[in-house]
């Protein structure tokens, strides 16, 4: 146990750009929805998001929104970010339920780091990031 | 059994010192890359008018902060000719493939005598920050935020997940960093020459846990050199001919986009994605793990030594904990000495180069660390991006 608290980056901190294939996650993103690109004609998932669907070459898209549950497949502690050397994140890669092998990477949040485990249950939140985009990090679930 | 390839050896190795980091100005990498060249043609006993070709890797980037140009090197080298000039994509994983390429290149009769380079400074980008300094793309998007901005960091990823799946225990991460420091503290120009102890490393400041400070490789300056030629030709040449006995590089898609994607399954995921390099290597030379006597594994982290251990039959897979903590790499008393040069964790990092130098001495007999005897040398490139590769040399004669 200690006191210090996993966090994210700073928003002004954190840019991302877009394309056409990765836009409408960040577009549900903004409204509160966690999605993940899943093929329109076989139904893979596939993340992050891509042009052709690896099984079947389909670029039919399908944007499944999400229970917005997940648990951590890996992780690691990171301890300082160039330029904010006194900062905790938590990196993880997450599996996302309903969404068959597709993780996200992103952190888990208000959390002491000693506590995370492989297999931690966790649920969505979003961080605002900047230009008005927000980031989908996880929280331990509650019950 | 196989005799493997052998119609193509290395004749020529060079270097410059090796610096940490900021300490090789004012020289710069051309300058750096050209005194290489310079020496493993001298080394090979060759004219650097001879060069008539260039095998690079990692795109001809030298680090992530500067590019390498065969037009610089024929203008400032007086190279009169070339006929053969092309690198493997991505990273540090395709350094001992690039032996490949020249191979490929010699074979086909595009070339008769190729040079691989690799040139590092790191004024423009630490290497350690690489990630974070990227511009955005709608790729990296899906990464950078999470603060995973180094290749370290995106490794203790993978290494966590190992230790979930199989026990591995920081203790093995620690007996690779000390076991490459140990074979480091009697070369002249190894940057780490201090012995580190256990208790050090348990008290190293932890950068991203599983993986502290002494789990990284050193950020460090320099250049090497490796000359390649036809088995043919190399008889005449100054040096006993090293011969390449197997090389491949690519990889698998399960491996994929790599450590950045994290989308492996678990069989790739707590892996260095070398296995198929290895299959493809044991193919070709018809050896298996055992008849290898030396490995120059590549170290940028710890835990990827581990699993490359694993994905070339070293150790059972899951198994690599175990046998790293049983003093099995050890250079004295271990059944598979690793990294005999001190690696890029306590040597130098030139992304890759000292460990063909290394398994190119090795395999000549001059080696600091020399393994008696040894017929075998495997070296590696990556665990990054693909192509990872991989590279046996024979005993020279």
């Amino acid at each position: 146990m200690s006191d210090v608290r996993a966090t994210t980056l700073p928003a002004d901190a954190v840019h991302i750009t877009t394309n056409s294939d990765t836009e409408p996650f960040w577009q549900y993103a903004k409204e509160g929805k966690l999605v993940a690109l899943q093929c329109g004609s076989c139904g893979h998932f596939r993340m992050p998001p891509t042009p052709f669907c690896p099984e079947c070459q389909s670029t039919e898209k399908n944007w499944k929104e999400l229970s917005g549950r997940g648990s951590v497949y890996s992780y690691a502690v990171i301890h300082g970010f160039p330029g904010i050397p006194d900062i905790t994140l938590v990196g993880a890669v997450v599996s996302l339920e309903g969404a068959d092998d597709a993780r996200l990477v992103t952190n888990i949040v208000d959390v002491d780091p000693s506590e995370v485990q492989i297999g931690m249950e966790l649920e969505v939140t979003f961080s605002p990031i900047s230009d008005g985009w927000q980031l989908p990090v996880f929280r331990p679930a509650q019950g | 059994m196989s005799n493997g390839l052998r119609d193509v050896a290395i004749v020529g190795v060079g270097a410059t010192p090796y610096y940490k980091r900021g300490g090789s100005a004012p020289q710069t990498n051309l300058e750096l890359a050209g005194k290489a060249i310079l020496a493993a043609c001298e080394d090979a006993g060759i004219s650097v008018k001879e060069i008539d070709g260039f095998a690079y890797y990692s795109g001809a980037g030298a680090g992530y902060g500067d590019k390498m140009d065969t037009a610089d090197f024929m203008e400032t080298l007086g190279i009169p000719e070339v006929t053969f000039t092309a690198s493997l994509t991505s990273g540090g994983g395709g350094a001992a493939g690039s032996i490949g390429l020249a191979r490929a290149a010699i074979v086909a009769g595009d070339a008769t005598t190729v040079v691989t380079v690799m040139t590092l400074q790191q004024h423009k980008q630490r290497l350690g920050s690489v990630f974070a300094a990227s511009a955005p793309d709608p790729i990296n998007s899906f990464l950078q935020p999470s603060g995973l901005s180094g290749p370290g960091h995106l490794m203790s990823v993978l290494a966590r997940r190992h230790m979930h799946l199989y026990g591995t225990r920081r203790d093995a991460f620690a007996e690779i960093a000390i076991s490459t420091r140990e074979n480091a503290l009697n070369r002249p120009k190894a940057i780490q020459k201090k012995p580190l102890t256990k208790e050090e490393y348990f008290n190293g400041r932890i950068i991203a846990d599983p993986l502290c400070l002494y789990d990284f490789c050193l950020e460090t300056e320099g250049a090497v050199a490796v000359i390649t030629t036809s088995a043919e030709r190399a008889k005449d040449l100054r040096q006993k001919p090293v011969p390449v006995v197997a090389v491949a590089h690519g990889g698998r898609r399960e491996w994929g986009r790599a450590f950045a994607w994290y989308g492996m399954p678990d069989e790739y995921f707590a892996s260095s994605g070398n296995a198929p390099i290895a299959k493809r290597l044991w193919d070709q030379s018809g050896l298996t793990a055992q008849d290898i006597d030396v490995a120059l594994l590549y170290d940028h982290f710890t835990p990827m030594v581990l699993m490359q251990l694993e994905d070339y039959g070293f150790c059972g897979k899951g198994e690599g904990g175990e046998f790293v903590e049983s003093g099995a790499i050890r250079y004295k008393g271990g059944s598979i000495p690793v990294n005999t040069h001190g690696g890029q964790l306590s040597e130098a990092y030139i992304i890759g180069m000292t460990h063909i130098k290394e398994a190119v001495e090795q395999m000549r007999g001059t080696a600091i660390n020399q393994v008696a005897d040894a017929e075998f040398a495997l070296a590696t490139g990556g665990p990054a991006s693909l192509p990872v590769s991989g590279l046996i040399l024979g005993s020279a004669a």
